[in-house]
């Protein structure tokens, strides 16, 4: 028996660091440096040192002065952190009542409803978002839409390559990740619960506010996270629709990776990415009091 | 109670027009005899299509990108069956850990999986890349999926079904291959296809990761910067759309009907 479990703790920690052997490897490299063609592989924080390294003549983006020497990752993160927050809120609003409609009205074909929502779920991401350059672009379907009607004579700029786009795209992509979660938490409310304030007297607003929306606050979260870890580090979309003006803070990875072939400073940003998104996630679950949450609706 | 029913209707007719309007243009203009994506709709044509299927380097591609989803999937599926039986019935310790690390795929960022796949092929183990390295990128991907779907079904199982063939005298591995087996089959191969189709339309790992052999999303990436390399790339788009979402709905009924045979009440 014990021989047995020893094999069950082996096989675990062969199987932990399998899994986590790729991420292991990042955090290794961010360590080592770049010189020239080959790769510094005494350990060092300079690449971390490079991205919060002070410059006496800020930057200053949006407004907000950035007083680093290299300040491109910091806009970009923080950038990306806004874009991707202003993707969930939206898409959270969006979700929200078509998950109720789910969970409350849908009685007939409601398998037919939940397949209709979870194939985009699955289908190409690359072609969704492909599919709203064709949307927005110059020569794209609005614009030739609203050329051809007759109410505009040339085409639209400001619809592709900005940070509207991306968001725009982002929340339309990553929607259906949202309502299963949302749905699932909004099923397992007890009815009795409803029944209980309407005799009461509670009015259906009311009622929705004080019961419906709290139990669902586990899905709601859930689906924030759901959608805010992966969106901040999104390539996929800020390529194809953000232009210039719309890039994030994984085109920046990439060029770090291939086009300034300064693997290390990109592994350094990466994980830095990384943790930021831990530590706001961390953060947004402490001020909501997530464990008294949880509790409340199980 | 009937006009907020209609308010929540109309609602969700809505949502589904924005959820498909985009996606269905792919198919549209890729029928439409037009060199550009544009409307007004000129003509219904094939000819996208004769020039898709005659282009030899997208066929490549296609052949690449079935090679690595039918491994992929295969590979995934067959780790992920131990795993969750282990997982299910809480067999292994740390169960946590496991679960967590099991899942990060879903919660990291592609784009960090992908450079973290570059540095450890690339830098340390020093591999050229290759359609393999793409197939050991999408393992990981696949794995959460194929470990959720066939925990669900796992936890759903009699369990005194088993109880009863090893009271009968048959060994552990008789137990899983003549009952365990069969009664999560659904689940594997609704696992299969999810797998499949995760692998088949998965970009950024692809792209970061492929060698000089593209899978058809990276392929399909590299032909969009040339205009008039459009249509052709449209009606591959449609393609992949349309077979995709039957093997997503097929995927689902074969899962649901397993389920509805386990548990009628969750069906």
């Amino acid at each position: 028996m014990r021989a047995r479990r020893t094999a069950g703790y082996g096989l675990v920690v062969v199987l932990v660091l399998i899994l986590i052997a790729p991420l292991l490897a990042l955090a290794t490299l961010s360590f080592w440096t770049q010189t020239g063609f080959s790769i510094d592989t005494t350990p060092t924080l300079a690449n971390y040192w490079s991205l919060i390294e002070p410059s006496q003549t800020p930057t200053v983006y949006f407004g907000i002065p950035f007083p680093l020497a290299n300040p491109v990752p910091a806009i970009l993160l923080l950038k990306s952190l806004v874009m991707s927050l202003t993707a969930t809120v939206a898409v959270i609003l969006v979700a929200y009542p078509m998950a109720y409609f789910l969970a409350f009205r849908v009685t007939k074909y409601k398998v037919v409803w939940l397949i209709l929502i979870t194939i985009p779920f699955w289908t190409s991401y690359l072609l969704r978002v492909f599919a709203w350059k064709i949307v927005l672009g110059f020569n794209g379907a609005i614009n030739s839409g609203l050329i051809s009607l007759g109410i505009i004579e040339k085409p639209l700029e400001f619809l592709l390559y900005n940070p509207v786009a991306v968001t725009l795209t982002l929340t339309h992509a990553w929607v259906t990740f949202a309502i299963l979660p949302i749905y699932v938490s909004l099923e397992k409310i007890d009815r009795t619960l409803l029944e209980a304030a309407t005799d009461l007297g509670d009015s259906r607003w009311a009622r929705f506010r004080r019961i419906t929306l709290p139990l669902s606050m586990p899905g709601v979260v859930a689906a924030a996270l759901l959608v805010f870890i992966p969106t901040v580090g999104d390539y996929v979309t800020p390529t194809l629709v953000g232009g210039p003006g719309g890039t994030m803070i994984g085109n920046a990875i990439q060029t770090l990776f291939f086009k300034q072939d300064n693997a290390p400073l990109g592994a350094a940003v990466a994980i830095v990415m990384m943790l930021a998104i831990a530590a706001l996630c961390l953060l947004f679950l402490r001020a909501i009091g997530y464990t008294r949450l949880r509790e409340r609706s199980t | 109670m009937t006009r907020r029913f209609r308010f929540l209707s109309l609602y969700a007719v809505l949502f589904l027009v924005f959820l498909y309007a985009p996606t269905i243009l792919l198919p549209l203009f890729s029928f439409n005899d037009n060199t550009f994506a544009v409307f007004p709709l000129k003509a219904f044509t094939f000819r996208h299509y004769d020039a898709m299927v005659t282009n030899l380097s997208m066929l490549a591609a296609l052949r690449n990108s079935l090679v690595v989803g039918a491994v992929s999937a295969v590979a995934a599926t067959a780790i992920a069956i131990p795993l969750s039986i282990g997982l299910a019935r809480r067999l292994l310790p740390a169960h946590n850990l496991v679960l967590a690390t099991v899942m990060l795929p879903l919660v990291v960022p592609s784009i960090i999986f992908a450079v973290a796949f570059l540095v450890i092929l690339v830098r340390i183990l020093q591999v050229d890349l290759s359609l393999w390295s793409i197939t050991i990128a999408h393992v990981f991907l696949c794995l959460p999926f194929s470990v959720m779907v066939l925990m669900s079904r796992l936890e759903g199982l009699d369990r005194s079904l088993e109880e009863a063939s090893r009271d009968l005298g048959e060994t552990a591995l008789g137990t899983f291959r003549r009952v365990t087996l069969p009664l999560i089959l659904p689940a594997v191969i609704s696992s299969l296809l999810m797998c499949f189709i995760t692998s088949f339309d998965e970009f950024v790992l692809a792209f970061f990761l492929s060698g000089t052999q593209p899978t058809l999303p990276v392929f399909l990436y590299g032909q969009l910067r040339f205009p008039n390399k459009l249509p052709p790339m449209l009606a591959l788009g449609s393609v992949i759309l349309i077979v995709s979402t039957l093997l997503v709905i097929l995927s689902e009924i074969i899962r649901r009907r397993g389920a509805a045979g386990l548990k009628p009440e969750d069906a």
